[in-house]
């Protein structure tokens, strides 16, 4: 009967993916236009989306970032940012931005705004789904653009690539130094767990659940299952029939979650270097807090934010300092594969 | 005399056509072969763009896809038209538009000159090489291959698999042996002109037309009928992956190619402005007449396909998560699991620790906390000694443990009194793991205890319960770990023969013999309190016999003198 078990799964996800999507189609009244410049986007470009509040900070740099990857184009949805972070992003040549004042949470944490925005102007091209404060870097980005990722992908037949969050924090109080934008967040946030991560794999939706690192190791200790999810898969070539289930930890056709070998293996991998833990995070819980837009049950997660607004230390004597891609690739927290 | 060279394109035109002017200023005739998939506009463009170089011919298209005719014919067509247009050309190089030129053309031209006879064609029989994708080796010349197996994979298959249900068998033209090898060649014009024109040449057109992938074995086969002396390698540097698929070269590939010494390489991706400024650029600098030698960067691409295909054993990342039974040794390196010893001996830590140079931890899995050596809170790779934390996914746990640690033996204490279900399995199946244990030796703590008699029995009869469990996983057919176990009382009447192997298997610098002895509990009045939870009804019987009177293996074997191996 396995069989059968198996055809209904694909039967319950295949009706899931068109509720989500019709959730997306929806939710399209929701975004206003504050900047189209979608035309500009060429066959074959490489996209990037993103749903943002309040990152003047971040954007510079990520910006920067992204483009020397070669995202040709970034699609924003600002909800609802009152730091200039609408105004940064219109000023940008290779940004369309739209804007919305709704719930971040009921359009599942931005999703339905995305997902609506990629059917329109990501159907045929590789598209990155980023937060702000994620940086992705992969073996040998300083010298292989994402042009030459997706091509290699392409060729070895992968539409999606896996990547794991790799949670960055200084040494020190969270808030001892300033982060002013446009500078190398890396500079200050340039320490990391290298290996305290725990992976059970999804049944259904046959994705890696990843969790640890030092949000774990800190805040949740005592309740390892509610830690966060580290996983991600952020850049696929996107169909206007795909849909991210769970921010982009998992999306469906579940096939796409497959960024990983069973055989033994490695596949190419990648990391998301997260920027979270800038000065800016302890007055941001605060306030993250009090709106309760990040979590689908927050009250649980209330003693984390107390844990953070008492600017916290995060480092210990066993966190590693990051110094390249390559020390990264060794300590096994991505892989090259044979893409060498 | 010169070389003629035969170009193959189907895209990056830009880079083509570079290559091309690289090679025309050498003086290298030209005719390419464009792709008929390719628009008649780019194409045009194309011709257009190369128009005002001489030497320069284009041939009737063919659609090429791969492992199909296409490739074969676009050859041969090219082919004839260099050697009917242009008379001079001794050697003819087949090229791609993805090829570059890595040492400047005239070391090539030289290099030739100096071997006008030769062929360089790798050629060698289905039989002598590994090569074949797909399980396909001697069976690609004998069966019919009229389905593309990119496009249509499921037709492709059933109809080898009719194929061979029928037993149906080609029948080789002429009793030609196939060889294969890789499709860029250079051939001296006697050679090819001999292939051309060979008046069986339908015969063996039509046969390898249904050959799979032909642009491997066409040449390769016939060039052995005429060839007067084949060198069977290839002078394009080409490395392929697992799957049978070229590796891209890439900027930073620069240093790697340069000191492979071959003359072209392939595939270079098209945006590589490095490779290409750095080896299109005029390259006066002395000539290095050497050899080629691809095999000097072998080595990076076996590991490569090595690390894709076999991964890093006991690595778990978001790129490999082995299914279980796959992972090719569940942790990355060895490691000693030693129950029962600090139970009955007193400063047996610091005393392994000593003796071997390993990194010696407490009990790891005991339930209030990760008791790592030295109290550290947090070990290598920040690995927490949270309880909790560990408990959520022990074995992520303890192949963190392994790999964060790499280069350094750890060794660990693994009891009853521990939280150890699940993971005594993952342990005692592991073949990295050394478990020597001492059963019943959980008994002595109960001994030195205070604790009532009543709730000490019953603590006894529970771990004892939790061993004896134990101990089946230890001896079930699964287990693959280095496993010893003795009774507490076989062990202490020779303490030191079974330290010292166990000592021996961790650390091969420490051979020299015992210099100390880990110092025994005092075992005095053991035998009673055995006797005792006999007399309550709960039946000690893991230690082995131990007698109730004092015996003559009792306190004064902490007195042992050392034993020594030699």
């Amino acid at each position: 009967m396995g069989w059968l078990a198996e055809a209904s799964t694909k039967y319950r996800l295949r009706w899931k993916r068109r509720r989500l999507l019709f959730r997306a189609l929806r939710k399209r009244r929701q975004l206003s236009p504050v900047i189209d410049r979608t035309a500009q986007i060429a066959p074959g470009a490489i996209l990037a989306a993103s749903t943002v509040r309040n990152e003047a900070v971040r954007l510079p740099f990520f910006l920067e970032h992204h483009r020397k990857l070669g995202v040709a184009h970034f699609l924003f949805v600002d909800n609802a940012s009152d730091d200039g972070t609408r105004e940064y992003l219109a000023q940008q040549p290779d940004v369309s931005l739209w804007s919305t004042p709704e719930s971040y949470r009921l359009s599942r944490f931005g999703l339905d705004w995305l997902t609506w925005l990629m059917i329109r102007h990501a159907h045929g091209h590789w598209c990155l789904t980023l937060d702000a404060d994620e940086i992705l870097i992969y073996p040998h980005h300083d010298t292989r653009p994402l042009p030459a990722l997706v091509d290699w992908l392409e060729r070895t037949g992968r539409s999606s690539f896996g990547t794991m969050m790799l949670d960055m924090y200084p040494k020190g109080p969270v808030r001892a130094q300033e982060y002013r934008a446009g500078e190398d967040p890396f500079e200050a946030l340039c320490w990391f767990d290298a290996g305290n991560y725990m992976i059970q794999k999804q049944p259904v939706h046959q994705n890696l659940w990843i969790q640890g690192g030092v949000r774990a190791r800190c805040f949740f200790a005592d309740e390892p299952r509610r830690a966060p999810t580290m996983g991600k898969v952020p850049l696929v070539k996107w169909n206007r029939r795909y849909v991210y289930i769970n921010s982009t930890h998992a999306l469906l056709p579940r096939d796409l979650n497959r960024v990983y070998d069973e055989a033994g293996g490695e596949e190419t991998s990648g990391l998301l270097l997260h920027t979270k833990f800038l000065h800016t995070i302890v007055d941001k819980s605060a306030e993250e807090k009090e709106r309760g837009e990040h979590f689908a049950n927050s009250a649980l997660y209330e003693s984390y934010y107390d844990a953070l607004v008492e600017n916290p230390d995060l480092w210990c004597e066993a966190s590693t300092k990051l110094t390249s891609w390559r020390q990264l690739e060794a300590m096994g927290l991505m892989s090259r594969g044979n893409w060498i | 005399m010169s070389v003629g060279i035969i170009m193959l394109v189907h895209t990056a035109f830009d880079r083509a056509e570079q290559v091309a002017r690289h090679w025309a200023a050498a003086g290298c005739p030209i005719v390419f072969h464009v792709d008929r998939n390719v628009p008649s506009k780019t194409y045009n463009t194309f011709v257009n763009a190369m128009s005002d170089l001489p030497d320069v011919r284009f041939v009737k298209r063919h659609r090429c896809e791969w492992g199909t005719w296409g490739l074969v014919a676009a050859t041969q067509e090219a082919g004839e038209t260099m050697l009917a247009e242009f008379a001079d050309v001794r050697h003819v190089y087949l090229a791609s538009g993805a090829c570059l030129p890595l040492r400047p053309v005239q070391e090539l031209i030289d290099y030739l000159a100096d071997r006008q006879t030769t062929d360089f064609i790798e050629s060698a029989t289905t039989a002598d090489v590994p090569w074949t994708i797909g399980g396909l080796d001697q069976e690609r010349f004998t069966l019919r291959f009229p389905f593309s197996w990119r496009q249509q994979r499921y037709l492709f298959d059933k109809y080898v698999q009719f194929q061979r249900a029928v037993g149906y068998k080609r029948h080789i033209p002429n009793g030609v042996v196939p060889h294969m090898g890789s499709q860029w060649w250079c051939l001296t014009r006697q050679t090819l002109s001999a292939i051309l024109e060979d008046p069986e040449r339908k015969a063996y057109d039509r046969y390898f037309r249904r050959v799979w992938i032909p642009d491997e074995s066409y040449f390769q086969t016939l060039a052995r009928l005429y060839s007067r002396k084949i060198e069977s390698r290839s002078l394009t540097l080409s490395k392929f992956d697992y799957q049978g698929k070229p590796h891209i070269f890439y900027d930073d590939h620069l240093q790697l190619l340069r000191r492979s010494d071959c003359f072209v390489a392939r595939k270079i991706w098209p945006f590589a402005n490095r490779l290409y400024d750095a080896f299109l650029t005029d390259q006066d600098s002395a000539m290095k007449r050497t050899e080629p030698n691809p095999g000097k960067i072998d080595r990076i691409f076996s590991k490569a396909v090595e690390r894709r295909t076999r991964g890093r054993p006991g690595l778990y990342m978001q790129s490999r998560f082995p299914a279980p039974g796959r992972e090719g040794g569940l942790t990355c390196a060895q490691y000693s699991v030693f129950e029962g010893f600090s139970d009955l001996f007193e400063n047996f830590e610091p005393w392994l620790a000593k003796a071997t140079g390993a990194r010696v931890h407490g009990h790891l899995f005991a339930k209030e906390r990760v008791e790592y050596s030295d109290g550290q809170h947090v070990m290598n790779g920040a690995l927490s000694d949270s309880a909790k934390l560990r408990d959520y996914n022990k074995r992520a746990f303890l192949t963190n443990l392994i790999w964060n640690t790499r280069g350094e033996r750890q060794c660990f204490q693994f009891g009853p009194r521990d939280m150890i279900e699940e993971i005594e399995w993952d342990i005692a199946k592991d073949p990295n793991a050394q478990i020597s244990v001492i059963t019943g030796a959980w008994a002595i703590p109960l001994f030195k205890s205070n604790k009532n008699f009543s709730d000490i029995r019953k603590e006894a009869a529970l771990l004892q319960q939790i061993e004896s469990e134990h101990l089946k996983a230890l001896r079930s057919e699964w287990a693959k770990a280095r496993i010893r176990i003795w009774t507490l009382a076989e062990f202490i009447e020779a303490p030191m023969e079974p330290l010292q192997t166990v000592i021996d298997e961790i650390g091969k610098q420490y051979q020299r013999g015992l210099a100390e002895v880990p110092k025994m509990a005092d075992l005095t009045g053991f035998g009673q309190f055995l006797q005792n939870l006999k007399n309550q009804g709960m039946h000690p019987y893991l230690m082995g016999d131990f007698p109730v009177a004092h015996g003559r293996h009792e306190p004064q074997q902490s007195k042992r003198k050392p034993y020594l191996v030699r």
